[in-house]
């Protein structure tokens, strides 16, 4: 295999009129990696104080067909999932994702919860995660695989629920990339990078039928976002 | 893939005849334009983004061995391994032998041109493994055993009519009695058939719009969701991409991604936009156990440094093809291969060669109006003029048509000559056309005036009255 | 302010281009009428034959690069170099420097002719600011966007500017106005069912607009267009409509020939 990849790098040189890069040159693209410079943000996710963002997360959201509640407490949470999923004519069964920021709610609150933590089992019911991030700019939301997130919690359920720290609210995708770098130990190297990162912005959907949108083409078809205010639950 | 780009004109006459592809891009043709226009009213930065995605990746292409061997290095730390490919055949080499090491009996796949250019479907099958593709476009064409007509959306030339025709026949263990009129009935019933092949598949395959040097990462651009279960489900995830899909960092990659949905289908962001890296971590509660990302070069490397490089900027969005008034008449499966509409027009003869696609770059107007929307600013145009170019220096082109242009070239460096033969000429078919005012037949002309009149001239030429009126005392 | 254009009348060369000078010298008249009535002394250089967009856009670079160097020669004199035709008049802004770039001794004259070359609407509205007074064209109007004049030149608010002075006439913009009419020279020869295909829906979307007079600044459009309209008159019974270039209208001469692929 060294054959192709000599082959390729040496073909790619000889194109280019030149042979591997000197120091100098390595040294600059180095700095870049290291910089990661940004391009133009745009200017309506940018400036904003916390309200701002919650503004604009919930306008983009329903641009995309993603519900959005917001909740002044952790406290508050169970009650606002029963209502949901009432309101949706859907059991009160859920799997839910372990993860620690869940832990933190009092789910004994709404008892009606039937809650079963931990990998989804494949069964298109309702499914409740968490995220590193929700990008306000695009309604778009950062989650992370890991040891207490699995990311097909994401994709089996047909309903998709997210609760979110209001403190994770960001204005542009930079921003959520640099959450993500300063949560790991060291820099944003393949080692520290999850083995996945899903930026989930709305609910599924095709317009492979004449170019009509029609949800839920293999992952949920509804997604709620439900936004704690208080930091609480950071 | 096979190509008959060489037939282009035949296929086109057998699109412009199907009346199920004229319907599909009558509403094709209103769409997408419409929702890219609508996205693009909402972001006053896009014109600027358009410019920076177009450096990063002019940028990337002039260090791309240094690039690609960062990429390498960061997906072997965290556990992936790297395959390079010079051609189709290596590159189905190795997938096929990641599938048998791991006894791959099924393996799903996400939409892949990257797929289709290496012929990688036969190929499996032919080695008794069952590709199935989860993209619902993708899905139906298998389902018709047609290649895709449209880079993003690759059942675009079907009415709803035609795949509710193909579940029927091919879902035939269902009620055959069953309402498949509303859309989302079809679209509930391919998700309902291809979730439990996810969980059967050994292998899940992609393809990638992005590769993230700093990261060692693929990133993939899906609304359906399909792309995500096919990688997390199996065994393995191979990542199927060719070299010009790096970029350098995630800020890189996300100001590219804010031009892509917008100029692809109007979203500011696609659905699911997933960064994958490595196999699954030790503790991690899903993932797939191995991760393989194959390198395609493929003729790629040979571009750089030429007056084509500047195709390898594409990021595979479709605005080209959604506005090219060309492919809005014959539809994508005229251009014979992968890659259909003006980016193909350009990236097919640049693949496999001028001579195995001599019309694609012919069959333009020169009209502008996909570079205008190219999010990448890729001159198109100016790239199938220097293939037809090419063409002429290589007298690929027909003998008639080399003719008549020398000839008139000939002419037109000879004033005098011209003048005398031009006032001749004009004054004879003034004369047979004077009084209808248009030509219904001219030979030499009998494609234009087999469905169109063809204006008389009016007698006498500009130059030739000017001259007359100036001597006989004032300009007009 | 350069020293052209502190003298009183600027000499314009009016390029005819090849269609106009063989098929409809009335546009030429047409343009040469405007461009003094902005104020300027128009010369029609002699021995003019052709841009050489046709050899330029088949691949011909050696061919179209002499008739590049002749037409620069011929036209390197003038203030001014006004062409009734976005194609044309993008060939000579646009491509004469690039395909002369290499070329030591013809790349500045290239560039020099290139920033004097004007779309003929361009010119009047932006160059000269004439005021269109005096002239009458009753009816429903509507205007299509000729693809080089569009993109390469930005040639899109000025003939519309410049026709909202003539009385009588209302503009219906027409949908689709940007979208290629499936002319692109040697394209209609190579692909005619493809540029029929074309042309049929530019020709559904002009009769749809109600207009009786369709307008546009390239007579190879202009053609395609007026050829198709008039075939659908005769075998569909579909209305018939008066295709003229615009400087015919603006200059208020469209009584003096009849419209284009229409008898005397």
């Amino acid at each position: 295999m060294s054959g192709a990849r000599d082959a390729i790098l040496g073909g790619i040189r000889r194109s280019l009129g030149r042979g591997a890069l000197d120091a100098a040159r390595v040294a600059t693209l180095e700095a870049r990696l290291d910089g990661h410079p940004r391009g133009q943000l745009p200017a309506r996710a940018q400036g904003l104080d916390r309200a701002g963002l919650l503004d604009l997360l919930e306008r983009q959201a329903k641009a995309v067909a993603c519900s959005v509640a917001r909740v002044r407490s952790a406290a508050e949470v169970p009650g606002e999932l029963a209502r949901y999923l009432k309101s949706q004519n859907l059991p009160s069964r859920v799997e839910m994702s372990p993860d620690p920021t869940l832990d933190a709610v009092p789910w004994s609150a709404a008892p009606m919860l039937e809650i079963a933590r931990g990998k989804p089992s494949g069964e298109e019911g309702v499914g409740v995660t968490s995220a590193c991030a929700a990008v306000a700019e695009t309604a778009t939301l950062v989650i992370a695989s890991g040891e207490r997130s699995p990311a097909t919690m994401n994709f089996l359920p047909d309903t998709h629920v997210v609760v979110l720290p209001a403190s994770r609210v960001v204005g542009p995708l930079e921003d959520a990339w640099d959450r993500l770098r300063a949560a790991s130990a060291a820099p944003m190297a393949a080692a520290t990078m999850p083995r996945t990162v899903n930026l989930v912005t709305g609910p599924s959907r095709t317009g492979d039928i004449e170019q009509k949108i029609e949800m839920g083409a293999h992952g949920p078809r509804r997604l709620h976002l439900i936004v704690v205010e208080d930091d609480a639950l950071a | 893939m096979q190509a008959t780009s060489n037939a282009f004109r035949a296929n086109a006459r057998v699109g412009l005849a199907n009346p199920t592809l004229q319907s599909a891009l009558g509403k094709m043709k209103v769409g997408f334009p419409t929702k890219r226009a609508e996205a693009v009213a909402k972001l006053p930065e896009f014109d600027a983004l358009r410019d920076q995605a177009r450096d990063i990746k002019n940028h990337v292409l002039e260090n791309i061995d240094w690039y690609l061997e960062r990429f390498e290095q960061r997906v072997t730390e965290a556990g992936g391994h790297v395959h390079w490919a010079r051609t189709p055949e290596e590159a189905r080499e190795i997938v096929l032998g990641i599938c048998r090491r791991l006894g791959a009996r099924t393996v799903t796949k996400g939409k892949s041109m990257i797929a289709e250019e290496i012929g990688l479907n036969a190929h499996l099958e032919k080695h008794a493994i069952e590709p199935v593709e989860t993209d619902l476009g993708e899905y139906i064409i298998q389902l018709r055993n047609e290649a895709p007509s449209h880079i993003i959306a690759p059942a675009v030339h079907l009415t709803k009519d035609a795949i509710e025709a193909d579940f029927r026949r091919a879902h035939s263990h269902l009620d055959a009695r069953r309402d498949l009129t509303e859309p989302q009935s079809l679209v509930a019933e391919a998700r309902g058939i291809l979730r439990k092949r996810y969980f059967e598949a050994d292998v899940g395959i992609t393809g990638a719009n992005f590769l993230v040097a700093e990261t060692g990462s693929s990133v993939i651009v899906t609304n359906e969701g399909n792309g995500d279960l096919t990688q997390l489900l199996p065994k393995a995830h191979v990542v199927l991409a060719s070299l010009e899909k790096i970029v350098p960092t995630l800020e890189d990659a996300s100001t590219i991604l804010r031009v892509l949905a917008r100029s692809a289908t109007g979203q500011e962001m696609s659905v699911y936009t997933t960064f994958s890296t490595g196999p699954k971590r030790a503790a991690d509660l899903d993932g797939p156990g191995e991760y393989h990302v194959v390198l395609l070069d493929n003729g790629r490397s040979a571009l750089l440094g030429t007056e084509f490089q500047e195709i390898l900027r594409c990021i595979r969005c479709g605005a080209c093809m959604n506005h090219c008034p060309v492919y809005g008449a014959v539809g994508g499966h005229a251009y014979g291969w992968v890659y259909p509409g003006p980016m193909g027009a350009v990236l097919t003869p640049s693949l496999i060669g001028v001579e195995n696609a001599r019309p694609l770059p012919n069959a333009s107007t020169f009209c502008g109006k996909c570079e205008s929307v190219c999010p990448m600013r890729i001159p198109l145009p100016k790239m199938m003029r220097h293939y037809r170019a090419r063409e002429w220096e290589r007298k690929l082109g027909t003998r008639v048509s080399r003719l008549a242009l020398g000839a008139w070239a000939w002419a037109a460096r000879r004033p005098a000559l011209y003048r005398f033969v031009a006032a001749r000429a004009m004054s004879a078919l003034g004369w047979l056309g004077r009084r209808h005012g248009s030509f219904f037949n001219l030979p030499l002309a009998s494609g234009w005036t087999a469905t169109r009149e063809f204006p008389a001239p009016q007698g006498r030429t500009f130059q030739d009255l000017w001259r007359e009126r100036r001597r006989a005392g004032g300009g007009s | 302010m350069s020293e052209t254009q502190t003298r009183a009348r600027p000499r314009v060369g009016l390029f005819a281009t090849c269609l106009v000078d063989l098929f409809r010298p009335s546009v030429g008249f047409a343009a040469a009428k405007l461009i003094e009535d902005s104020g300027c002394d128009v010369e029609v250089p002699e021995g003019q034959t052709c841009c050489g967009q046709p050899a330029f856009n088949s691949g011909d670079n050696a061919d179209a690069a002499a008739l590049a160097r002749r037409a620069i020669a011929m036209l390197e004199g003038y203030d001014y170099v006004v062409v009734p035709s976005g194609s044309c008049g993008g060939m000579i802004r646009e491509h004469y420097p690039e395909l002369l770039a290499g070329d030591r001794e013809w790349a500045p004259r290239a560039r020099h002719v290139a920033a004097r070359t004007w779309e003929l609407t361009a010119f009047l509205h932006e160059v000269r600011g004439l005021r269109i007074e005096g002239v009458r064209h009753d009816g429903v109007v509507t205007y299509h966007d000729s693809c080089s004049g569009l993109r390469e030149l930005g040639v899109k608010a000025q003939p519309r500017a410049l026709l909202a002075g003539v009385a009588g006439a209302t503009l219906k913009e027409l949908p689709g106005a940007e979208t290629c009419c499936g002319f692109g020279g040697t394209f209609c020869v190579k692909y005619p069912e493809v540029s029929d295909k074309m042309v049929a829906e530019k020709a559904a979307d002009i009769l749809a607009t109600g207009a009786g007079t369709l307008l546009a600044g390239d007579m190879g459009c202009l053609m395609n267009m007026a050829g198709k309209l008039k075939r659908m008159a005769m075998e569909e019974g579909a209305r018939p409509i008066e295709v003229r270039h615009v400087a015919e209208v603006l200059a208020g001469m469209a009584q003096d020939a009849p419209p284009i692929g229409e008898a005397g």
